[in-house]
């Protein structure tokens, strides 16, 4: 009763943080590309008062709500980090940093890193002064991941890396990032593998922007080209144990994908509210019993969103089953896709016609069931490691 | 929200549950009643009694355990893994929602005896092959002080052996539920034999008396008794058959990792690993459905009905897949008598259409949603 009473307190102060902090410019939800905060060395703020969001919220960890304290963080449990984006979403508030710091390289150090290397990192991360990309992918080695060749050897007193990552979100923007990279290539493949840091600015790093079907370049291909990384505290984990590393982070970023982009909740807005708007689309029996059929898997998915995290709090479960929300989660999204390309009829070919950017979104969703192992890789993690099939 | 895994008393619960029907009532229990052409098992249903189970939803007071929808979703669960027969659902689970909301003496007189096991109840409502509680034709028609019932009622589920039946009728101004005996003069009794080797009768009703007496709550208001029970029904029969999936995906897994051809297991061909794999996912995501059906009906019943209508929908979707995929994958063996994979092939299809089909709950989720 009086932890319910302490959260009933705790959310009457967020509300009236918010209230008087949150600049009215930053209360339009920031669903646009344009309008996220990414931060990083060379960010140039679009308003003053994205700026100040910015700053205010760091000042008290709100951007990394359930990190420690003194690493940036507000220390929330995840109750709090909860009431925190609840009261956030009930005014339409934008989140005041995104970054693959946050998502992805936080998590990591916080689980693997020395506390030196979280007093470097994570504070910078937590005050968007640095912008971190994701090195993983190569030509070779899209599913077969594990199969990274970008060589790295150690030359005494640094680390030369020579090779190609894919699929670089964003490197062109990025200050820095995190890397598999290959210290032993004697060793099993999965026994060679080194997460290391290297700063994008680092002679001998180079970008090249990938044109996609949707028309936009969020990823990069880089280079390395004799790149010199110094030893100090560049590498996170154990060198030649980056696979673990990398294991970890994958099962964050599939539950992320899962749960982002396609506000994949129960509580968001129905297909029947969405499509009411779209004239008379849900007159053709064939395009309502799909949207029936999508919003049915709307809601149970968000259900096993919430489900999956009472699991976690009660310490059940595997990161494996994270698969599961990835697989669902990204098919869900594609369908909803397709279905608003249906209802949208030939307004919605149009690239910012009537009915905005769909042909952008739309040809986005695809990569959902790419991006951070396919929904085949997914499929196959489950029937081996959840269901125990062979081989 | 309240947490949708299950707490600590719920978990021994469904240990209890699990380790107590894989005694009494493996498949092999039904196979046997059916081949001794019986839809019903007293003596079962007598243990099941003993240990709480008929009195899940009913107090204390009435000699019932009280431990809410969410406890009998569990128990519905397990007895699906096993395709366990019992009046579970019509009697515990349904009628005792609607004495409840009543809670005259009458009702808190039947609602002990349906603790102890000593009554049971069928619902007496379909009228045409769909489901569709608002279009009831048999009529109660008002003589004299009480009611003459006439009408014919085909899906009614347990009514062969039922002692009591609730018989939804319409009267002047709406419908009414009545809370008879099964026996009543008037009433003549047909058991169809069904495809699940479960009880279900067609009951003809010719101007069989009723009083006010035997009305459960008032007069033209038959859904404010009657849509509480349905909704409980529906969350525990998709809870069944979240079960019965799981039982027949369990078969199927063990016969992937034990059936070899070409020289190697089956279970290591990749298009049968991704499908059972699909099928897990569809089964985890419906389970998640069904939690949340069963705290919504303990913490907020009045505004159940979305939560219950998309477990329901969601568990026919993926008990249908689950048993094409059961036999599929098994092959020929699959297809023979002998082997159990059929039995929940044919609970499957029952249990689809008994309260609301996938179509029926889709809607319902859809103009909940603004459809």
């Amino acid at each position: 009763m009086s932890e319910e009473t302490d959260l009933a307190q705790f959310r009457a102060e967020t509300r009236a943080w918010l209230e008087e902090n949150c600049p009215a410019e930053m209360r339009d939800g920031g669903r646009t590309e344009d309008s996220t905060c990414w931060g990083g060395r060379n960010w140039v703020f679009t308003s003053d008062a994205q700026k100040t969001w910015l700053e205010r919220c760091a000042a008290k960890g709100l951007t990394v709500p359930t990190w420690p304290v003194e690493y940036g963080g507000a220390g929330y449990t995840r109750e709090q980090e909860k009431i925190f984006l609840e009261e956030l979403g009930a005014i339409d508030g934008r989140a005041p940093l995104r970054s693959f710091g946050i998502w992805m390289l936080g998590p990591a150090l916080l689980q693997f890193g020395t506390h030196e290397q979280k007093l470097e990192f994570l504070p910078p991360i937590a005050r968007g002064e640095i912008r971190w990309c994701q090195g993983y992918s190569e030509p070779g080695a899209g599913s077969d991941l594990a199969s990274v060749q970008t060589k790295c050897e150690d030359m005494g007193d640094h680390y030369l890396v020579n090779g190609q990552k894919i699929w670089t979100s964003y490197a062109d923007q990025a200050d820095a990032i995190f890397a598999l990279v290959r210290t032993d290539k004697d060793a099993p493949k999965h026994l060679g593998i080194t997460f290391l840091l290297i700063d994008m600015e680092t002679q001998g790093v180079s970008t090249r922007p990938i044109r996609l079907i949707s028309g936009s370049s969020p990823f990069c291909e880089t280079f390395f080209d004799d790149v010199k990384v110094p030893k100090d505290g560049r590498v996170v984990g154990t060198v030649n144990r980056g696979w673990d590393v990398a294991k970890y982070l994958l099962t964050h970023e599939r539950t992320m994908i899962s749960s982002g982009g396609g506000g994949v909740t129960g509580g968001g807005r129905s297909l029947g509210a969405v499509l009411a708007e779209e004239g008379d689309a849900l007159d053709d029996p064939v395009l309502k019993a799909s949207a029936m059929k999508t919003e049915l898997d709307t809601l149970a998915i968000g259900l096993t969103i919430e489900r999956y995290k009472d699991m976690a709090k009660a310490g059940q479960g595997t990161g494996d089953a994270s698969a599961m929300l990835k697989y669902m989660g990204t098919e869900l999204n594609k369908n909803r896709l397709e279905l608003m390309m249906g209802v949208g009829g030939s307004d919605a070919l149009e690239w910012d016609g009537p009915a905005g950017s769909r042909p952008a979104d739309w040809l986005r969703t695809k990569a959902n069931s790419i991006e951070g192992g396919t929904s085949e890789v997914m499929l196959g993690i489950i029937s081996r490691r959840v269901l125990g099939l062979p081989g | 929200m309240a947490t949708l895994i299950k707490t600590e008393e719920e978990q021994m619960l469904a240990d209890s549950a699990r380790g107590f029907l894989d005694e009494k009532s493996p498949v092999s229990h039904l196979r046997k009643l059916r081949d001794a052409g019986k839809t019903h098992d007293p003596a079962l249903w007598k243990e099941m009694a003993e240990m709480g189970w008929a009195g899940i939803v009913i107090p204390e007071e009435q000699g019932g355990v009280d431990m809410g929808m969410s406890a009998a979703c569990i128990l519905a669960e397990e007895m699906g893994k096993t395709l366990a027969v019992s009046p579970f659902l019509s009697s515990s689970v349904m009628a005792a929602t609607a004495l409840k909301q009543v809670a005259d003496s009458r009702a808190l007189d039947a609602l002990s005896k349906i603790a102890s096991g000593e009554l049971t109840y069928a619902l007496a409502m379909d009228e045409k092959r769909k489901f569709a509680p608002e279009a009831v034709e048999t009529e109660a028609r008002a003589d004299g002080n009480g009611f003459r019932i006439s009408g014919t009622k085909t899906f009614v589920v347990d009514g062969g052996f039922a002692d009591r039946l609730l018989v939804l009728a319409k009267t002047d101004g709406g419908m009414t539920l009545f809370d008879i005996p099964a026996d009543r003069a008037g009433i003549e009794k047909t058991e169809r034999s069904m495809v699940d080797s479960r009880d279900a009768a067609k009951i003809v009703f010719t101007d069989v008396e009723a009083t006010g007496e035997d009305v459960l709550g008032q007069v033209d208001d038959a859904m404010s008794v009657l849509k509480p029970a349905l909704e409980a029904g529906q969350a525990a029969l998709a809870a069944e058959m979240i079960g019965l999936s799981a039982g027949a995906f369990g078969m199927t897994t063990d016969y992937l990792k034990e059936r070899k051809q070409f020289g190697q297991l089956i279970g290591t061909f990749q298009a049968l690993q991704h499908r059972a794999a699909h099928l897990w996912c569809e089964m985890e995501v419906t389970a998640s459905a069904i939690a949340h059906a069963g705290r919504q009906l303990d913490e907020d019943p009045a505004n159940a009905g979305l939560a219950v209508s998309l477990a329901k929908a969601r568990a026919a979707e993926t008990a249908k897949l689950a048993v094409i995929e059961g036999v599929q994958m098994h092959g020929g063996i699959g297809m023979t008598d002998a082997f159990d994979m059929g039995f929940f092939m044919k609970r499957a299809r029952a249990s689809i259409e008994w309260l609301g089909d996938y179509g029926y709950h889709a809607a319902q989720v859809a103009s909940l949603r603004g459809f």
